[in-house]
């Protein structure tokens, strides 16, 4: 289906259930018990998952098959933002045309860039794009503070022209009258779930755009950038240049990030200079690596992982610790909470490094390697045979990105 | 792995119950409330978004504090703080309307999308009514207008750019800090009496929106007594080192150093161009001198020794003698064991103000409270007989001109309160030119029906 095989037709159908039911999968626990403080199931979060999986996926286009290690892909993402943000100010609350142009805009500010940084190779490119990154984060933090609005973000004010914005329209982000802020509540029992119109519009589009970087993944041209991972030296001394496929891939994971930033300025109308951060552009390559660089769901995986760690812990302070410890005896109880409370609130930043070291050196793979181990377990449990051993010691096959 | 309990009958009965909880008639859409977040329990909520890391974390720690003692005191426990000098006397200690209080707590960060992220996290997860917090003015602004457009409150903490109730006004928000007008307004009396009409001024200035306007604020009143203004120099926030910047000032021919930075820039800042002997200099026959618009505690006692005799301007301090900062302060010190900052006050003071507004309103609908808030005077809050214009949300109160004390006799009382001007000199028209203008708007109240 869809130029696809089979196995991959049913990846994506897992993919695309597990997008849809999200919001129901991230809230399992009822509102009225103490663990609803895990829940994640509310709109933003949501948001936020699905842009920063595309986010992650489209530098996995570059990082996980060519091997070059960007530092700088945080710029794409606020360019994104600006973009949107503008047409917002200058047309109107629609967000399509600003989606389309910060794709657009992303890709030839990718283009140029790319053309200057691919150049070198390894760790010269790393510092390349950071130095650009950087370059554009001081520019829209200050020089450019008419055009950004500096370190206050840019927002949309009453006397913008907006010139397509009818008597009607919704005065906040829309798809030609959806509103994205608006979401519809079920309430069963004592669960609460929020189906959020701009998470699906997010949705749909994290899933488009999953369903383009398989196809890469699959394609000829996939095949080439795995090549100049693997030994670029080699390629250039069989005649080949290389470099348009580097530099093909750097803008395709360029407007990939467009596409994010534009999609957080979609969710939230505000840019602000600190997406262009180098902090941002560490936090892509840190979700990429966490989950599993040069897969397919890794980067998504990373993503959902740290982002829910930022929202979700740094959120648990004294009070909550204390509520959920409070049936021990005192002094116990406080030790407790003492032992806890530099993992918690603002010490979040603490338990991601720890998870982020645990991961690294345990499973070198990421969280995608730690699945395909479970999955490894139990298939040996049901055809563990003397065939198994191969003594001839076969290359084996790359386990599917699905497993 | 192994206590897998599917069985036919379960995953039948499962089947029916969930089947039926759907069909049932419960499908809420968000407009079913009459606002964002109705409380409708015996509790509500309140949001406290401060910056726990980075560069002003120990100013958002302070704020913390205080915003949890607001609370015991709104629910009637400890000894009632400030309320028991409060004017309004709307608040009884039982929680407001009945309902108690409770709060959860975000990080900003010090990043404008960290905190939108954290206030709404606060918004959609935790259902709050009002947002209070925010140290830097960029957070304070992407945070009130995130609450204008989800309908909720939004009560500023420390934010000093005049664009909060300026250019970025917002009909959901409110500010009680002074900003940076009101500070050009105080000091520049203090500093002509001090320094004379005939100095030199050289502007070192963050380089973000907090600096720029307060470098205009204070350009624009020290020109009007006849000082001149040499040069300004933009410098990174997060600098670390200034020595590059400091090293032309004394070749400028400039006769007094004026720092536009807050927290770790100005500690370093200060610190340096101390070193560097600029204070024991004599150009053009007089003194250099060095002021710091903007005052903390917490810079005051990181720049230690080196803030002798440096002029400055403060919301609110602890020393002063009036009975609602007698109250505040000794019931923070009793439970904390320190005095309360000025950013803690602005907190504090700010989430009483809510309070009392939803208890004078008699509902939580951010339309109705903020219709008591605007006009609203009172005394009793440490500041003296204060006004929440209506035009632009802002609060008129006096301003305090402070000076880095020449024998402090504890770590907290390294400033000393030099002047407290009345809250006349500091006020201005609601459409003056620094604050937008005409064209500054609060727009319409939101609350999100």
């Amino acid at each position: 289906m869809l130029g696809l095989s089979a196995k991959d037709t049913r990846f994506l159908l897992i993919v695309v259930f597990l997008t849809l039911a999200t919001p129901f999968l991230l809230q399992p626990f009822p509102e009225t018990s103490s663990l609803a403080q895990f829940n994640a199931g509310y709109p933003d979060l949501m948001q936020k998952f699905a842009i920063f999986g595309i986010f992650a996926i489209g530098f996995n286009i570059l990082f996980g098959l060519t091997g070059y290690l960007s530092f700088g892909h945080a710029a794409f993402l606020g360019v994104g933002s600006y973009t949107v943000v503008w047409m917002y100010k200058l047309l109107g609350y629609n967000v399509l045309p600003g989606l389309v142009l910060a794709i657009i805009i992303s890709a030839l500010f990718a283009l140029v860039i790319g053309f200057i940084s691919l150049r070198r190779s390894g760790i010269y490119f790393s510092i390349l794009t950071l130095a650009f990154a950087q370059m554009s984060y001081n520019l829209a933090y200050s020089v450019l503070t008419p055009i950004t609005n500096g370190e206050t973000g840019l927002q949309v004010y009453l006397n913008d022209p907006q010139i397509l914005m009818g008597e009607n329209s919704p005065t906040s982000p829309h798809l030609f009258g959806i509103v994205m802020r608006d979401s519809t509540q079920i309430q069963m029992g004592d669960w609460l779930f929020t189906m959020n119109n701009g998470y699906y519009f997010c949705a749909v589009i994290a899933i488009i755009a999953f369903y383009i970087s398989l196809r890469i993944f699959r394609s000829p041209f996939g095949m080439m950038l795995r090549a100049i991972k693997t030994n670029q030296t080699r390629m250039n001394y069989t005649g080949l240049n290389s470099r348009p496929y580097t530099l093909a891939a750097f803008v395709i994971s360029g407007m990939y990030a467009g596409l994010a930033g534009g999609l957080l300025a979609a969710m939230d109308p505000l840019a602000g200079a600190e997406r262009m951060q180098w902090t941002a552009s560490g936090e892509v390559v840190l979700m990429t690596i966490l989950g599993g660089a040069g897969t397919l769901m890794g980067p998504v995986l990373g993503a959902g992982f740290i982002k829910y760690c930022e929202n979700i812990f740094s959120k648990i302070n004294d009070g909550v610790l204390h509520g959920w410890f409070a049936f021990m005896p005192d002094g116990i109880e406080d030790l407790i909470v003492a032992m806890i409370h530099p993992f918690v609130g603002k010490g979040w930043h603490l338990t991601l490094g720890i998870l982020f070291m645990l991961v690294v050196i345990f499973l070198p793979g990421g969280l995608v390697e730690g699945g395909q181990r479970v999955a490894r377990l139990f298939r040996r449990n049901k055809k563990a045979g003397p065939g198994d051993k191969d003594p001839e010691h076969h290359p084996k096959q790359a386990p599917h990105v699905a497993e | 792995m192994t206590n897998s309990t599917f069985t036919r009958r379960g995953v039948l009965k499962t089947g029916a119950v969930t089947g039926a909880g759907l069909a049932l008639p419960t499908i809420f859409t968000s407009s079913a409330s009459a606002f964002t977040n109705e409380p409708t329990g015996s509790t509500v909520k309140f949001g406290f978004n401060v910056p726990q890391t980075g560069p002003y974390a120990e100013e958002g720690l302070d704020e913390l504090r205080a915003q949890e003692l607001a609370v015991e005191h709104i629910n009637g426990m400890g000894d009632g703080g400030m309320l028991n000098t409060f004017t309004s006397k709307a608040l009884d200690g039982t929680g407001i309307l009945g309902k108690k209080v409770e709060f959860v707590t975000g990080d900003t960060q010090t990043k404008s999308d960290a905190a939108r992220a954290s206030a709404k996290s606060m918004i959609e997860k935790d259902g709050v009514v009002m947002i209070n917090g925010g140290s830097s003015s960029g957070v304070a602004i992407a945070v009130q207008g995130l609450c204008q457009e989800a309908g909720i409150i939004f009560m500023a903490g420390l934010t000093h750019s005049n664009d909060t109730t300026g250019k970025d006004r917002k009909a959901n928000g409110f500010r009680h800090f002074f900003n940076a007008y009101m500070s050009g307004a105080a000091l520049a009396p203090v500093l002509e009496k001090e320094y004379g009409t005939e100095r030199r001024a050289y502007h070192l200035t963050a380089d973000y929106t907090w600096g720029y306007t307060q470098q205009e604020s204070i350009q624009s009143f020290t020109e009007a007594m006849g000082w001149e203004t040499v040069n300004n120099v933009l410098t990174p926030v997060g600098a670390g080192d200034f020595s590059s910047y400091i090293t032309p000032v004394l070749q400028s021919g400039a006769d007094v150093l004026i720092l536009n930075h807050y927290g770790g820039d100005m500690v370093n800042s200060l610190t340096q161009a101390v070193q560097f002997g600029l204070r024991d200099k004599m150009v053009n026959g007089k003194q250099f001198e060095i002021v710091v618009p903007l005052y903390s505690e917490l810079m005051a006692a990181g720049a230690g020794e080196n803030i002798k005799g440096v002029f400055g301007s403060m919301n609110w301090n602890w020393q002063l003698q009036d009975a609602g900062t007698k109250a505040f302060v000794q019931s923070f010190g009793q439970k904390y064991g320190r005095p309360p900052s000025n950013s803690a006050h602005t907190c504090y003071v700010q989430t009483l103000l809510y309070a009392d507004a939803v208890a004078r309103a008699g509902s939580f609908n951010p339309c109705a409270v903020a219709e008591a808030l605007e006009g609203f005077e009172f005394d009793g809050m440490g500041n003296g007989p204060t006004l929440y214009r209506a035009d632009d949300h802002q609060c008129f109160k006096d301003v305090l001109v402070m000076k880095g004390a020449e024998n402090p006799t504890t770590q907290y009382d390294t400033l000393e309160v030099v002047e407290v001007t009345p809250r006349a000199q500091v006020e201005y028209a609601p459409n003056h030119p620094m604050f937008g203008g005409d064209a500054a708007t609060l727009g319409t109240c939101n609350d999100g029906a």
